[in-house]
């Protein structure tokens, strides 16, 4: 049960001249909900990116399910069972909800399953089963991001990797999501990277967290751990202790950019 | 009878400037770029086809040499994507825009020093013939010509509706990135929309050789398609047809009735007023596209 289904070592990740992951080592077990969390510009989208083949590494190793993934070409990976849900609804505007979903499942070939996992998707999501038929663009924010991750589903995948799936959301949708997410995670075993800011929901879902500062995990422990430390609480969860403590090092934080 | 012979004629014409019209939006779609030597790919599937068919050339029998003439115009669609297009990723719009411009040009001179410059006719099994239609004699080429984009139209929008290559080159084009995610081979569907393109193209080409001669200039009457398309509205197939069919129609009948050269005026004049007053085309439906 406690099988390793991804684990990064030592990972480097460029845009042009910028290293934007800075040696980045993870470890994420079967049945797991993982999250990464971070502020903006961290590089968690981009670890993401480098994970599932969207960016090549320049450095360092991605095992998943026990074969090596780094440097392969997105098509191949999501084959093999990893599925990138990306940041901001994603979607394609102008095709139906039923054709963005059924898109998810592309790279699959056992065409009678893939009408079965269809009707799974619509039992979390019945919305969706409801606007079956309307163009994906007209959804509301919630729904797209719904969508978003129904479509990912479509490729069963092993692992889910999820960026920001609470982005702009309201907290009542971002519950919903979330006790969607945890469900999934539970009944269909669908392993999950989930990458927040909202640590809060984050760490409630997850089992384990990382912390992600500038390309670079700064911290890593079970999730009641995190949420217990001092950093975490004061950065990610807005419990300032001492107001004048939580401003200077504020102060320190912004000068380290 | 008269009326009946000129409308024919004009349809036949205006399925030609239909299917160019055609390969402009299978690019426009996919790639958001306009190929401006689509009118030149189709010239080049109508020699290419020649050349295998007619006699002073290789003399291949016409049904086997349409389907190798559409092959090879596919495949170099596909190439050109592949060594080419890809590589300018990343590039403004207008690099496309100059880069099919180009190529039109490059096309035209190697057709001049490949077959001449002397118009020449697709030699074909029904050259000639006619058909009898409730008491109306109609060329069987112009017959076959609205047949033939009728059919080919048909399969492309059904092509675009139903099949899994169809949806996933629709996805590519509108959110690329979200289409790589989903481990749609984005690269390798482009390239196929150019190969679409191109064959389509050969098509226009045959069905424009079967009915009138063909010289390296002929494409520059992608202009004219460039035309229908934008009356269809530049996202819709089907749009793109009957864009293509209204210019076709007016053409001759301009001719007909304004003095000589004002006729050809008439395309433009009809894509500017649509441009005026209803800039999305006639067919399109009207949508916001993410950025
Ligand atoms: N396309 C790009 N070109 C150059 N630099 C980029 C590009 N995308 C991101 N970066 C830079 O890489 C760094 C990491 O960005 P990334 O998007 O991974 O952050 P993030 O943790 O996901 O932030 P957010 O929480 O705001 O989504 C940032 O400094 C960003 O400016
Ligand atoms: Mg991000």
């Amino acid at each position: 049960m406690d099988r390793i289904a991804l684990k990064i070592d030592n990972l480097e990740s460029y845009y042009g001249p910028i290293m934007a992951i800075r040696g980045v080592s993870l470890e994420v077990r079967e049945g797991q909900i993982v999250t990464i969390l971070g502020s903006n510009g961290a590089g968690k989208t981009t670890l993401l990116k480098t994970i599932s083949g969207v960016m090549m590494p320049a450095k360092g190793t991605i095992i998943f399910n026990s074969e090596s993934i780094g440097g392969l070409e997105a098509d191949k990976i999501v084959k093999k069972g990893l599925v990138h849900v990306p940041e901001g609804r994603e979607i394609f505007p102008l095709l139906s909800v039923y054709e963005n979903i059924i898109l998810g499942a592309y790279t699959r070939t056992d065409k009678n399953k893939i009408s079965v996992d269809l009707e799974m998707v619509y039992e979390y999501f019945p919305i969706l089963q409801e606007r079956a038929k309307q163009r994906a663009g007209t959804l509301s924010g919630g729904q797209q991001q719904m969508l978003a991750i129904a479509r990912g589903l479509m490729s069963k995948p092993d692992l889910m990797l999820l960026d920001e799936p609470s982005l702009g959301l309201s907290p009542i949708l971002v519950e919903e999501i979330f006790t969607i997410l945890k469900r999934l995670n539970k009944e269909q075993n669908v392993t999950m990277l989930l990458v927040e800011q909202n640590a809060r929901v984050a760490l409630e879902l997850a089992n384990y967290g990382y912390v992600m500062e500038i390309g670079r995990i700064v911290m890593a422990d079970k999730s009641e751990k995190l949420s217990q430390s001092k950093d975490i609480q004061e950065y990610y969860l807005g419990m300032s202790t001492a107001g004048e403590r939580g401003q200077r090092r504020y102060k320190v934080r912004k000068t380290w950019r | 009878m008269d009326f009946i012979q000129l409308a024919i004629s004009g349809l036949a014409q205006g399925c030609v400037y239909g299917l160019i019209a055609l390969g402009f939006v299978l690019i426009y779609k996919a790639t958001e770029g306009v190929n401006f030597a689509q009118g030149d790919f189709m010239m080049m599937g109508a020699f290419v086809t020649i050349w295998l068919t007619n006699a002073e050339y290789l003399g291949i029998n016409f049904w086997l040499a349409v389907p190798i003439a559409i092959l090879i115009m596919g495949i170099l669609g596909y190439l050109l994507d592949m060594l080419i297009i890809r590589r300018m990723f990343g590039q403004p719009q207008i690099a496309l825009v100059i880069l099919t411009i180009a190529l039109g040009f490059i096309i035209r001179f190697a057709a001049g020093a490949i077959w001449t410059h002397e118009p020449q006719l697709l030699e074909t099994p029904f050259a000639g013939k006619e058909v009898r239609f409730l008491g109306f004699v109609l060329g069987f080429e112009e017959v076959a010509v609205i047949i033939v984009t009728l059919l080919l139209t048909l399969f492309l929008f059904l092509f675009f509706k139903k099949a899994k290559l169809g949806k996933a080159m629709q996805a590519a084009s509108q959110n690329q990135l979200a289409a790589y995610y989903m481990g749609i081979p984005v690269k390798k569907i482009q390239s196929l929309v150019w190969a679409l393109a191109g064959a389509v193209a050969a098509v226009a080409g045959i069905l424009f050789a079967s009915k009138g001669a063909v010289d390296p200039s002929t494409g520059l009457l992608g202009i004219k398609a460039f035309a229908a398309a934008v009356i269809g509205g530049f996202g819709s197939l089907p749009g793109a047809l009957i864009g293509g069919l209204i210019i076709g129609i007016i053409e001759p009948f301009a001719a007909y009735a304004l003095p000589a050269g004002y006729s050809q005026i008439t395309p433009y004049l009809i894509m500017i007023l649509v441009l005026i007053f209803r800039p999305a085309g006639l067919f399109s439906q009207m949508h916001s596209k993410k950025v």
